[in-house]
């Protein structure tokens, strides 16, 4: 095992090991940074959702805590107007393109959405942008679950729970830019493709993009393994 | 030290008397040097050439014809360079066949240079100018390019004879710690952009660790406008890969690719060709020139994809994944391609160190600044009179870039800004012209120095739709794996493409500000932090354009289509034209029963033909913005 260094989150004195990334060290003590892309596992963070951002001492810009490594004496602040307001901006940016209808929502008890929203006092609404459009149909086509790509915030932990975890490949990215998009290969429904069911990806959703059907949740649910170990 | 460094350079003198006799021969008759670089070939030099060649054939003259790559005046192709001894080597531009059939017939036969069709000679003589007696020739400072354009880059030997190899020759008799040291002390600056020590990032690869490296030259080119890296590799591609295999050789690599873009067929084939004769010298490949030192250089085609451009996600490409950046650390010499220390730099970075290290580290840092020492390689375009590729000293100002090298605007327009730096980069106004070409000065700027596109824009620019622009390239190559760039990018475009089409409301201006600086400090590789580049700097500069769009719903620069309208005023038409009339697609122009030209704005589309085609003697047709003009106009009909 590396080093145990002594690091400072908000002034809190914090022991870890050097080289671990700051965010899973902040979680760990039970401190909170925004993230939803954030995998434990996975050896490169992937860094796509742009919302764990903090501020380290000596430098004026913030930093994405997933992608910082932890050493000796390294001090950081969870807050800070340029932190906030990056933080504020990236997730409207996800929010203008999710389907805000909360109350018809599977996960409106789980959704991290909520919970960032809560953490950081931001409002489950559009304030400067406009909603854009989606193009894909629901797909409950699966006899346990539903996709709804109109809620997916693109994080990846399907993805990679199902390939790494899993060991099926049922669902991977597809297209570039905008029109980015979880799917399974050659876009068939999640019936035709090769997933197995197992629910692993709907447990790992942060948001409604990935719900059990009414009564069809497994009943060894409730751990979500993109976050554990 | 790697082997018997006399023994090398013995190999290496032999490969060049070798290559000097072939040349000398070559030249002991008259030769016709053909630009054949991609500008040439699309200007017209292919049949140029044959003209020169059927021409000499003809006459069953002994002269040669080869082809040359550009010699950076895109401006006056195609190009031909004819060397006859007794004369100075003169350059004659603007070439078609019938010219090239005459030049060969009076200069060849009959004694005749023709200097009434010649541009510049190359040897300093009593008849004719030579390059430094232009103002371009003042500015301009030749390493990359100095030997694009003069040689042929299908012969290993027109590059040897010219000194070519010998630094790699030089190189293996030291340690490659030597060659190293040499790179850093130059504080050569990556020329891929950003401009990060070249020989920071080397020696970052070698305190990797020893084993298996990779380097690896980015020729992924894909701004617009931008194409001095194709034009390199289509006109010295040696010199790229010499700067390569001394690369490999200071970090311990043995293996290296070039990553090139499928769309530049001829700089893939003219790379290939050059590394097969390499090969066959025994330069490139297994014990070079008789060294303990090996190293194979390949050729790996890019798709397409602009972020692949980018640093990570090129790595990600070539090993067969989606070409997506990826975060860092750890950087690529620590973990690149394959998850082994590599090296990756621009086709101009290598191209720079041979000539470092054949003339010395203290040359160098005696071109250009202090902290940006050497030349700037810029593809001059857009509305400048003079363009193509050109290469000045670091700190020289863009004013004596556009109007001295470049001979200011074309078609007498005025200046309004120049984009530097492609979709990464920014729109600089005349203001901005006196500020000196090196990487720190133009990013405090607002711009960024980028790979080199420079183009230059002019009073029928509208300054919100470049930037609308440049802003949709990014968008549509964003790989969408980050917020900021994916989302933020896409609400930006929209943004502007309400401004340009007349809806934009007085409270965009704020959100676009907003999100630009956000999507700058957000995003994750480069290609989303720079994207917001050419917004922030014609808000900065150019904020009166933004407002006439939204305020008055006026395009002033009579471009955005939506907010202008074509009227042909009836005081310069004529009664007797009718070009316009048979112009326009959609007949939408009538004629009045005066005999004089109407348009009718129901069926207008705007396509321009009309402006375009209408005689210089009467120049009826005219743009009005805002449409609400138009009313003025016809309310005063005579």
């Amino acid at each position: 095992m590396s080093k145990a260094v002594t690091i400072f989150i908000d002034g809190r004195e914090i022991s870890a090991f050097e080289g671990e990334k700051l965010l899973w060290v902040a979680l760990r003590n039970g401190i909170y940074i925004p993230n939803l892309c954030a995998i434990r596992g996975k050896k490169r963070p992937s860094g796509s959702c742009r919302l764990c951002y903090v501020q380290v001492e000596g430098r004026s810009e913030p930093v994405t805590s997933c992608t910082l490594p932890v050493k000796e004496g390294l001090s950081v602040q969870t807050r800070s107007p340029r932190v906030d307001r990056l933080v504020r901006s990236a997730f409207e940016l996800l929010l203008s393109h999710h389907r805000l209808d909360c109350r018809s929502c599977a996960k409106r008890k789980s959704c991290e959405l909520l919970k960032l929203a809560k953490e950081r006092g931001l409002k489950m609404r559009l304030s400067r942008l406009a909603p854009l459009e989606h193009e894909w149909p629901v797909d409950d086509s699966a006899e346990t679950f539903v996709f709804d790509r109109s809620r997916c915030v693109l994080c990846g932990r399907c993805v990679w729970i199902c390939r790494e975890v899993a060991r099926v490949g049922a669902l991977g990215f597809s297209r570039r830019g905008i029109r980015r998009v979880v799917t399974t290969f050659q876009d068939v429904s999640m019936a035709q493709s090769r997933c197995t069911e197992c629910g692993l990806c709907v447990e790992a959703c942060p948001s409604g993009a990935l719900y059990f059907k009414e009564g069809k949740q497994p009943a060894a649910a409730g751990q979500n393994l993109s976050r554990g170990g | 030290m790697r082997g018997n460094a006399a023994a090398v350079q013995e190999r290496y003198l032999k490969l060049k008397a070798g290559a000097d006799a072939r040349v000398k021969a070559l030249y002991s008759e008259p030769v016709i040097r053909v630009g054949t670089a991609t500008c040439g070939i699309a200007a017209g030099a292919l049949p140029v050439k044959e003209a020169f060649a059927r021409a000499v054939e003809e006459k069953g003259l002994p002269a040669k014809v080869i082809e040359v790559g550009c010699m950076g005046h895109c401006y006056a192709e195609p190009l031909a360079i004819i060397s006859r001894p007794g004369f100075p080597s003169l350059c004659y531009g603007y070439l078609d066949a019938e010219l090239a059939a005459r030049l060969v017939e009076d200069f060849l036969i009959n004694d005749d240079p023709c200097y009434e069709f010649a541009l510049v000679a190359l040897e300093p003589n009593d008849v004719f100018p030579t390059f430094s007696d232009f103002p371009r020739g003042v500015y301009e400072q030749k390493i990359v390019l100095e030997h694009c354009g003069f040689i042929d880059p299908g012969d290993i030997d027109h590059y040897i004879a010219r000194g070519g190899y010998g630094a790699l020759a030089a190189a293996l008799g030291k340690n490659p710690a030597e060659v190293l040291e040499a790179v850093k002390a130059s504080h050569l600056r990556g020329r891929g952009g950003a401009g990060f020590p070249a020989g920071l990032k080397w020696e970052a690869a070698v305190k990797a660790g020893s084993g298996e490296k990779y380097v690896i030259c980015n020729a992924d080119e894909g701004d617009p406008g931008a194409f001095m890296d194709r034009g390199i590799l289509e006109s010295c591609p040696h010199q790229v890969i010499e700067g390569m295999l001394l690369c490999a050789y200071a970090v311990g690599a043995e293996k290296g690719y070039f990553y090139i873009r499928a769309e530049y067929p001829l700089a893939v084939e003219r790379v290939r060709r050059a590394l097969e004769q390499a090969r066959e010298k025994g330069l490139l490949g297994k014990d070079i020139l008789g060294s303990d030192f090996s190293c194979e250089l390949e050729i790996f085609q890019g798709s397409g994809a602009f972020v692949c451009g980018e640093a990570t996600a090129l790595v990600r490409s070539m090993e067969g994944k989606m070409g997506i950046p990826a975060t860092r650390p750890p950087r690529l010499a620590e973990a690149g391609y394959r998850g082994r220390p590599t090296v990756l730099n621009n086709v101009k970075t290598f191209a720079y160190v041979p000539p470092i290290l054949n003339r010395g580290v203290e040359w160098f840092r005696s071109i250009g600044t202090e902290d940006n020492p050497g030349t700037a390689v810029f593809s001059l375009v857009g509305k400048v009179a003079h363009t193509g590729l050109v290469e000045v000293p670091m700190g020289t100002t863009l004013r004596q870039l556009i109007y001295d090298v470049g001979e200011g605007l074309a078609n007498g327009k005025a200046f309004k800004a120049v984009q530097i730096g492609g979709p990464s980069g920014g729109c600089l106004p005349e203001s901005a012209l006196d500020i000196p070409i090196d990487f720190d000065s133009l990013q405090e700027a607002g711009a960024i120095m980028g790979s080199g596109g420079l183009v230059v824009l002019d009073e029928d620019d509208c300054m919100v739709a470049i930037a609308r622009y440049f802003l949709e390239f990014t968008q549509q190559e964003s790989c969408g794996k980050c917020t900021f760039c994916r989302l933020g990018t896409k609400h930006m475009l929209d943004i502007l493409t309400r401004i340009t089409e007349g809806r934009g409301e007085p409270q965009d201006l704020e959100i676009l500000e907003e999100l630009a600086e956000e999507v700058r400090a957000g995003s994750l590789c480069n290609l989303g932090a720079t994207a917001p580049n050419p917004v922030l700097t014609t808000l900065r500069y150019f904020r009166d354009e933004y407002e006439a769009h939204i305020f008055e719903k006026r395009c002033p620069a009579l471009m955005c289509k939506e907010l202008i309208v074509y009227y042909i005023e009836p005081q310069r038409c004529s009664k007797l034209c009718n070009v316009c009339v048979g112009s326009c697609p959609v007949e939408a122009i009538y004629t009045r029963e005066d005999g004089l030209k109407a348009i009718d704005q129901e069926k207008c589309v705007k396509c321009d033909n009309c402006l375009k085609t209408c005689p210089p003697d009467y120049n009826a047709v005219i743009k009005l913005s805002p449409p609400g003009l138009l009313a003025e106009k016809e309310g005063k009909r005579p």
